[in-house]
C-alpha cells in the first residue's frame, strides 16, 4: 500500500492537505516548511513547483512562485533539496506544477527523479485527458506515481467518473471553477460537493480552492474526505521569519 | 480525421503541435466551442451576417495593391494586400467580428480579450459596441505606455482596459490574465483570442476567420496577373493570425513559398529578441503546444520586440507545423531594419505600416526575388499607432 492510500485508510474524514511552493519564503524553505507541517499535522502536502505562467493559480499562490523562481528555485534543484527528504519526511508528499516545464525537463526524467527522491503523485492540471491516454499516464504509472485529476463544478457526471477512473490517490474537486485564492459562497459548494458524494467515486475526494481556515475546511470536510489549503498559508508565510512557529500557528488554527 | 496545413486533427493537432492544454477548470468552456464551432461558422446565417460586415463595415474586400516603386527598387513584382485599410486599422477585425457573432449564438453576454499593441483589443471594443455587449481588455502594463493611442480607442468604445501587473507585463501576461478571467466568469463569458495561438479550437476557427484575406487574394490576383497563385506571400508573425489568414488558401499549393517574419528584437542572438521559431524549443504555453522561447528550466521568457504586436514568446501550433516541416520559410528583422522598412515603405508608396506590417517588409531584403516573381505581402495594419516610436527614430 502507497503512502497515500495508507492516509486514507486511517482516516476517512477531515485529511488536511496543505500547498506550499517550494523555494518559498526562501529558496532553502522548501524542506523546514514541509517539516514543520507534517508536525503540525498536515496529513498530505501539496509541493508546487514555480512556473512563470501559472493559469490557474490566483495571485498569492503566482506571487510566492514569483519569489521562488527569483530565489533561483528549478526543479533540478527542487530534486536536489528532495534528495535525502524522506529520512524526516513520512507524509506523503504531491508535485503540483505545470506541463512546460516538466516537458522541459524531461517528462519521464521528471517521473524517474520524483519516484526516485520519494515523491508519491503529480497534479499537472494542464496535461489534458486525451494526452494522458495516449502518451503521459503509461510514464506515470511506470514509475509507480499516482495521477490526481482535478474535476469542477462545470465538468459533467460522466465525465467526473472518467477522471476518476483514470486517477488515482484522491480526487480534487475545485470549489468553483476559479483561480486559487478566490472566495467562495460555501452553500453551493455544499451542494456540488454532495452531488459527487452521491456518485461513490471510486477515490477519496479532497476540496480545494478557497479553503482558508477552521470554518471552510469543515464546511468542506462535512461532505468530503478533506481539504486542501493552498492561498492562505502561503499568505502565512509572506513576511515569515519563524517557519515553524508561523506553521504551527496557521494549522492549529485551522484544526482547532 | 488527419490533419492537413488547413485543418488540425480532431484533437487539434497540427503534426506534432496544437491540443488543448487547459485546466479543467476551462473545460466546459472549450469542449462547448469544440463541439460547435464549425458548425455555427458555416451555418448559412452565420455565413451571411459575417460577410455583410466585413463588406459593409469593414470595408472589405481590402485592395490588392501593386506597389510599383516598391517593385521596381526590389526589382519584382510586389503587391500588398491592404489589411491597414480594414476599419480600426488592422486584419485582427475579420476574427473580431468571427467570434462576436460566434458568441452571441452561444448565448454569451460578457466579452474578454487580450491585446498587445491594441490592435486586437480596439477591434473587439469596436465590434461590441456594435453589438452592445460587455467588454473587458487586458493588456500588459508595458503596452498600455506604449500603444497609449488604442488604450484611449478601446475607453473611447466602451471596453474596460484591465492592466495585466504581472510577469513582464505585455502581451503573454495580458493572455494569462484574459485566461484567469475566463476560468473565473466559466458560464457567461466568451474569451475572444486574438491570434491564432491559445487551446483546440482557437488556432483553428481564428485562421478560418482570417482566411478572407488569401480567399480574395486568390481572385484579385487572377483579375491582375492572369494566375491565382503569387510566387511567394510575405507576412509578420507575433502569434500568427495575419499569416495564417494570408497563407491559408495556398498552404496546398506547394509551388507558393510561404514567408513568415518575426521580431528579431535587437538581434537574434541579442538576448532582446521575439524570434520565437529561432530561439525556441517544444513546449506548451497558452493552452496549446507548439514553439515556446523559455530557459533550459522551462520558464517562458521575456521576449523583446520595438513591436507590441510581435512581443510574444510564442506562435500558433500552425507555424509551428509549417516551420518544422518545412512548409514555411522563417526569417527574422530586427527593429532597426523594420523602422528603415518602415520609412521606406512610406516615402515610395506614401503608406504609413505598423511596425508589425513593417517587419514583414523587412523580410522582403532578405528572399532572392526575381523578375517574374509575384510576391503578395501581407500589410497587416497601418501605423497611426505607432507614431510616437517613428518619431522618436525620426529624430535619432
Ligand atoms: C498590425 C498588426 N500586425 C500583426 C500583428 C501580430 O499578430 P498576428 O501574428 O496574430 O497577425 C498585430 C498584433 O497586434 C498587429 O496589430
Amino acid at each position: 500500500m502507497n503512502r497515500i492510500e495508507q492516509v486514507f485508510k486511517n482516516k476517512s474524514n477531515r485529511v488536511l492537505n496543505v500547498y506550499c511552493t517550494a523555494g518559498y519564503p526562501k529558496l532553502d524553505s522548501t524542506l523546514q516548511v514541509m517539516q514543520a507541517l507534517q508536525e503540525s499535522g498536515a496529513d498530505l502536502i501539496e509541493l508546487g513547483m514555480p512556473y512563470s505562467d501559472p493559469l490557474a493559480d490566483g495571485p498569492v499562490i503566482q506571487h510566492s512562485g514569483s519569489i521562488a523562481l527569483s530565489n533561483g528555485m528549478t526543479i533540478a534543484t527542487l530534486f536536489k533539496q528532495l534528495k535525502d527528504f524522506r529520512k524526516t519526511v513520512t507524509v506523503p508528499v504531491i508535485l503540483m506544477g505545470y506541463m512546460n516545464p516538466v516537458m522541459q525537463y524531461g517528462f519521464e526524467k521528471f517521473c524517474a527523479d520524483a519516484a526516485a527522491v520519494g515523491v508519491d503523485g503529480l497534479i499537472l492540471p494542464d496535461l489534458p485527458q486525451y494526452e494522458f491516454e495516449t502518451e503521459y499516464g503509461a510514464i506515470i504509472k511506470k514509475y509507480g506515481l499516482d495521477f490526481i485529476f482535478l474535476v469542477t463544478p462545470e465538468t459533467s457526471e460522466k465525465r467526473v467518473k472518467e477522471l476518476d477512473a483514470l486517477s488515482t490517490g484522491f480526487l480534487y474537486a475545485v470549489s468553483s471553477s476559479s483561480t486559487t485564492g478566490n472566495d467562495k459562497d460555501f452553500g453551493a459548494v455544499e451542494t456540488y460537493l454532495q452531488r459527487l458524494k452521491n456518485l461513490q467515486l471510486k477515490n477519496p475526494v479532497l476540496v480545494g480552492f478557497g479553503i482558508k481556515d477552521k470554518q471552510t475546511f469543515e464546511s468542506a470536510s462535512k461532505h468530503s474526505n478533506g481539504a486542501i489549503i493552498g492561498s492562505a498559508f502561503v499568505k502565512a508565510l509572506e513576511n515569515s521569519s519563524d517557519i515553524k512557529a508561523d506553521t504551527k500557528k496557521f494549522i492549529a488554527n485551522v484544526l482547532s | 480525421m488527419k490533419h492537413t496545413f488547413t485543418s488540425p486533427d480532431t484533437k487539434g493537432y497540427y503534426g506534432k503541435f496544437g491540443g488543448a492544454y487547459i485546466p479543467e477548470m476551462l473545460h466546459r468552456n472549450v469542449e462547448e466551442l469544440q463541439s460547435k464551432y464549425l458548425e455555427i461558422m458555416y451555418e448559412k446565417g452565420f455565413r451571411n451576417e459575417f460577410n455583410a460586415l466585413l463588406k459593409d463595415y469593414v470595408g472589405r474586400p481590402t485592395p490588392l495593391f501593386l506597389a510599383e516603386r516598391l517593385s521596381k527598387q526590389f526589382n519584382t513584382n510586389i503587391y500588398l494586400k491592404r489589411e491597414d485599410l480594414n476599419h480600426t486599422g488592422a486584419h485582427k477585425i475579420n476574427n473580431a467580428i468571427g467570434q462576436v457573432l460566434l458568441a452571441q449564438r452561444l448565448g454569451k453576454k460578457r466579452i474578454i480579450a487580450e491585446t498587445g499593441a491594441g490592435q486586437h483589443g480596439v477591434a473587439t471594443a469596436t465590434v461590441c459596441a456594435l453589438k452592445g455587449i460587455e467588454c473587458i481588455v487586458y493588456m500588459g502594463v508595458k503596452d498600455i505606455e506604449r500603444q497609449a493611442p488604442n488604450v484611449a480607442r478601446m475607453r473611447m468604445l466602451g471596453a474596460k482596459v484591465m492592466p495585466a501587473t504581472s510577469g513582464s507585463q505585455t502581451l503573454k501576461d495580458a493572455t494569462n490574465e484574459a485566461i484567469r478571467d475566463w476560468i473565473n466568469n466559466p458560464t457567461d463569458t466568451h474569451y475572444v483570442i486574438g491570434s491564432v495561438v491559445g487551446p483546440h479550437p482557437y488556432p483553428d476557427m481564428v485562421a478560418r476567420f482570417q482566411s478572407v484575406i488569401s480567399e480574395e487574394t486568390r481572385w484579385q490576383l487572377k483579375e491582375k496577373t492572369g494566375s491565382e497563385l503569387p510566387t511567394h506571400v510575405v507576412a509578420c508573425v507575433g502569434g500568427g493570425s495575419n499569416a495564417a489568414g494570408a497563407f491559408y488558401h495556398f498552404l496546398d499549393e506547394p509551388q507558393v513559398q510561404l514567408v513568415a517574419v518575426e521580431a528579431a528584437g535587437l538581434g537574434v542572438n541579442s538576448g532582446h529578441s521575439a524570434a520565437t521559431t529561432q530561439l525556441g524549443t517544444a513546449g506548451v504555453l497558452h493552452g496549446s503546444k507548439s514553439i515556446v522561447m523559455q530557459t533550459e528550466d522551462g520558464q517562458v521568457v521575456e521576449p523583446h520586440s520595438i513591436s507590441a504586436g510581435l512581443d510574444y514568446p510564442g506562435i500558433g501550433p500552425l507555424h509551428a507545423h509549417l516551420f518544422d516541416s518545412g512548409r514555411g520559410k522563417f526569417l527574422s528583422a530586427t527593429d532597426d531594419e523594420s523602422v528603415q522598412a518602415a520609412f521606406n515603405l512610406c516615402k515610395l508608396e506614401g503608406i504609413i505600416p505598423a511596425l508589425e506590417s513593417a517587419h514583414a517588409l523587412a523580410g522582403l531584403n532578405q528572399l532572392q526575388l526575381k523578375a517574374k516573381d509575384v510576391v503578395v505581402l501581407c500589410l497587416s495594419g497601418r501605423g497611426d499607432k505607432d507614431l510616437a516610436t517613428y518619431m522618436n527614430r525620426m529624430d535619432a
